[in-house]
Parts: C-alpha cells; structure tokens; sequence
C-alpha cells in the first residue's frame, strides 16, 4: 500500500515540478518568434537551393522579415512566391524577370569536340581539366564532363543524342547551381527574354580558336557584331565578342552577320518566316495595287473618251 | 592513475567494443534516418552527445535519491522518460534564448532525439552497472561519442554510396542497411578487446 502511495506521489510531484518548470522556463525564455516568418517560410519551396544567397529557405524568410531583404530572391519559386510573400509582407509585388542558365559553349559532345587525349579518371569536369588543361583542345570549351548535370537540382539540364548538355528553360529555376559547379565558367544567369546568345568563350587569337573549336562555331574576334549592333549591345573583350544584355534587344542582327555562327538566334527562322511572308504580302499587294490600277486606268480611259 | 584508467577503458568500452549503435541496436532510427548527409549527422550526433550528458547527470540523480530510498526501482522507465522529455525541453528553451546559433545548428535534432532509446537506454546502463555520479556522467558522454563516430561513419559512407552506380533496387535504403549490416560485423571485431 505504502508503495503505492510511493509511486503515485512521487510520479506526481516529479511530472508537476517538471511542469511547473517547464511552463516557468516557457515564459523566462519565451523567444519573440514574428508570425510573419513562418508563413513566409511555408510558402517557400523548401529546396534549400542557395539562389537567394541565404542558407536555406527559413534563412530567406527571417532575412525578408527582419532584413528588409528583396523579396524577389527565390528563383525556383517564380512569380507565385513572390506574390505571396509580398501579400504576407504588405508590399507590392514587382514581377522578377526569370533568369535562366545560358552555356556558352557549342562544343562538349562527341562528334563537335576537338581531344588532346581519351579521359579515363573521375568523371567530372573539376579533375579533367588538372590534366594537360583539359581533355578538349580548346582551353576555354566545355569539357565532355557533367558537372553541371550533376549540380542541377531540378533535373533541368539533359545530354542530347551527341552527349549534349541541353538546358530545359521550363525546369530551369535560375538557381545558379551550375554556374558555380561549372569549372570553365560557361555557365551565365540570363534574362528568359534575351534570346540572342553568343555561344562561345574563347580568348584566344581568331585563327587559333576556330582551329580548336571542334563545331567551328568559335567567336574569332571580327568584331563585324560590335559594328553590326544597333544599340552598342556588344563588347569586345579579349579577343571575344560578349553581349551586354540590359542593352539587348533580340534584334537578331548580330547573329545574321556572324561568319562562324558562334551567335545564336533561336529567331532567326521564325524572323525569316516572317520576312518571307511580309515579302509575299507586300508582293500580294503590290499585284493587288496593279491590277487595281490597271483596270482602272483601263476604265478611265472610256471615260476619257466619252468627254 | 587507478581512476583514469578506469575512465579510458571505460571510454574504449563505450565507444568501441560496447558501440551503442552498432553493438547494442540502440538508436537505429537516427542511424538510417539522419545518415543521408555528413553536416546534418554531425548536428545529430553533438545534439546526441549533449543530451546524453545531461540525461546521465539528472536521472542518475534521480534514481539514486529518489527511486532508491524510497524503493520504488520499478518505476525507472517512466520516470527517467519524464525526466529526459522535460530535461531537452528545457536545454531547447535554453538555447534558443541564449545561444540561436547553436539552437539554429542543432535545429530540429534536439526535440527529435527527446524519446530515442538509446538516452534512456545509456541512462538505465549506468544505474546497472552501478556507476558513480561522475563515472555515469562520463559514460553518457564517451556513449555519446560513439554514437557521433558510428553515425559519421555512416554519413560519409552513404554520401560516396550517391555515386556509386548501384543496381535500381540495391539504391538509397538496402544498401544502406547492408553497410549498417558490414559496420556491425566490422565493431565486433573489437569485442576481443579486453581492458
């Protein structure tokens, strides 16, 4: 009996001391948590990714809370997040352009790369280029490795037939994962709007780089882009021409005057569509105008006559 | 010098030969569950040595005056399960308040490892060896220890075994358990060790 009594007693007191304490040390050493922060945090994505420059998503959020951080940072969370997260905060929501992993590079698949020697040690790009500056002849190209692969996080860049890395514009977030796995750096964040690329990174002198680009579509320093540009958009810097894509305007131009076609216009066939059924319109109209005139001047005449 | 020899072999003892993990089967769940990376497994595993400390200090306490005088012994679990749960409750509050960057490094470990079985098992360990104060704090510590290095182990193993090109079905848990299976062959080697 007397155990009993025991046990239910000092049960009791230890669960209410721990109680007690416990409920005191809540209130002692209550943190001041702002609500804000957790919404913000469960209408984040969760990945973690890093795109924001913060640690995780919950850093992010506790950044736009206390921070006054941009609350446009979260790349794979798009316009929706944005708008959420501007609701949440009171503020207007401005539309984040998408950025989107450009590489500037045609070479790197089986068929358009130019080998120094056949590769056979730890399969990424990081090792291959320690040996002899890399695998392929050009210094400054893609190495047949997938480092970037590897570092995509949204499964958005994927090798074509020619081993390829291709990069999907809907699944890419913008991360910027590849840029910084990508030893060579030809991986660039660019706007979804600018279409114009020029798909090379080679400083060296033009003869040299069109001898060891193994697609021969290596930027060889002309310069007929600078001077083509309409809005000074391009720059000359070393040897290489590169877009300054805030002046940008997807003309095209640069593209169509390119001798290597180390430019890439993903319009350039939807414009000379274009073109060509401008041309047939206006060729239409001008039939349509002649005839019009024709049997005009052919009616008029009669009339001429009858005076 | 006695003393200190004592606390080695028990230290050898803890870490090694009686591996709570993988000589015990104490704590699998965190072993597989929080093995996938080696930053989180070290969060883990300090959050696992801390507790483990503590639980030691206060439920040998505990037991020693208050179960034992008045010998209601059978009451151990439930009590030292209360004891434990209020104890991290309490070091969370704790440290959030004084210390963020460690509560943000320990993050959700802390309240995760508040029931894991081989706290309270490492604590009724030390009433049935029949430890001093000092020598069940110290055991709770070097048992902590050896969860730490099994579960690092156990991280870096798994980060190589991402790469590894594995058949589809072998990918992610059965591999893992396999390797759990080898590292358990591998500490029993130690058994023969005798201090």
């Amino acid at each position: 009996m007397v155990t009993i009594l025991y046990s239910i007693a000092t049960l009791g007191v230890l669960g209410l001391i721990y109680g007690l304490g416990l409920a005191f040390a809540s209130k002692k050493f209550h943190v001041h948590v702002d609500p804000k922060i957790e919404e913000i945090n469960e209408i984040l994505p969760g990945v973690n990714c890093g795109a924001c420059g913060h640690p995780g998503c919950s850093a992010y959020a506790e950044a736009v809370v206390l921070k006054n951080e941009d609350i446009d940072k979260c790349a794979p969370g798009g316009d929706e997040v944005i708008k959420h997260i501007a609701e949440i905060m009171g503020m207007e929501a401005s539309s984040a352009d998408k950025k989107i992993a450009v590489i500037h590079c045609q070479s790197g698949g089986k068929d358009n790369t130019f080998f120094r020697y056949k590769y056979q040690g730890i399969a990424t790009c990081k090792a291959a280029i320690l040996i002899s500056s890399g695998p392929n002849l050009c210094n400054y190209g893609c190495v047949y490795q997938n480092d970037c692969i590897a570092a995509c996080k949204f499964d958005a860049i994927h090798l074509d037939d020619n081993g390829m890395r291709i990069v999907d514009k809907e699944k890419c977030t913008g991360c910027g994962a590849c840029v910084i796995a990508c030893p060579r750096n030809l991986i660039e964040l660019v706007s979804s709007k600018k279409r114009v690329h020029i798909l090379c990174t080679s400083h060296d002198k033009g003869a040299l780089s069109r001898k060891l680009c193994g697609n021969k579509t290596a930027c060889i320093g002309c310069m007929l882009c600078v001077k083509k540009c309409p809005k000074d958009a391009i720059e000359m810097q070393d040897n290489l021409a590169v877009i300054i894509y805030d002046k940008c305007i997807n003309c095209g131009l640069c593209a169509d005057v390119c001798p290597t076609s180390a430019i890439f216009d993903p319009l350039k066939e939807v414009r000379a569509k274009k073109k060509a059924e401008a041309k047939a319109k206006a060729e239409a109209a001008k039939k349509i105008l002649e005839e019009k005139e024709n049997t005009v001047s052919k009616t008029e005449e009669p009339v001429k006559k009858d005076v | 010098m006695e003393f200190v020899a004592k606390i080695f072999s028990m230290a050898i003892a803890a870490i090694f030969v009686q591996n709570f993990v993988l000589a015990r089967f104490l704590g699998l769940c965190p072993y597989i569950g929080v093995s996938k990376k080696l930053d989180s497994a070290l969060g883990m595993g300090m959050a696992v040595i801390f507790v483990m400390t503590m639980a030691s200090t206060f439920t040998w306490l505990i037991q020693t005056y208050l179960l034992v005088p008045f010998k209601i012994e059978f009451l151990q679990t439930i009590a030292f399960i209360l004891t434990i749960a209020s104890l991290v409750q309490l070091v969370e509050m704790v440290i959030q308040k004084t210390a963020p960057a460690l509560y943000k490094a320990l993050g959700v470990f802390l309240p995760l490892i508040t029931t894991n079985c081989a706290v309270l098992g490492v604590a009724i360990l030390n009433i049935n060896e029949k430890f001093s104060f000092i020598e069940a704090i110290l055991n709770g510590f070097f048992a902590g220890l050896g969860f730490t290095l099994v579960l690092l182990l156990m991280a870096g193993i798994r980060e190589k075994l991402e790469k590894a090109e594995l058949p589809k079905s072998m990918k992610g848990m059965p591999i893992a358990m396999i390797v759990a299976g080898c590292m358990a062959l591998a500490f029993f080697g130690f058994a023969g060790l005798k201090i």
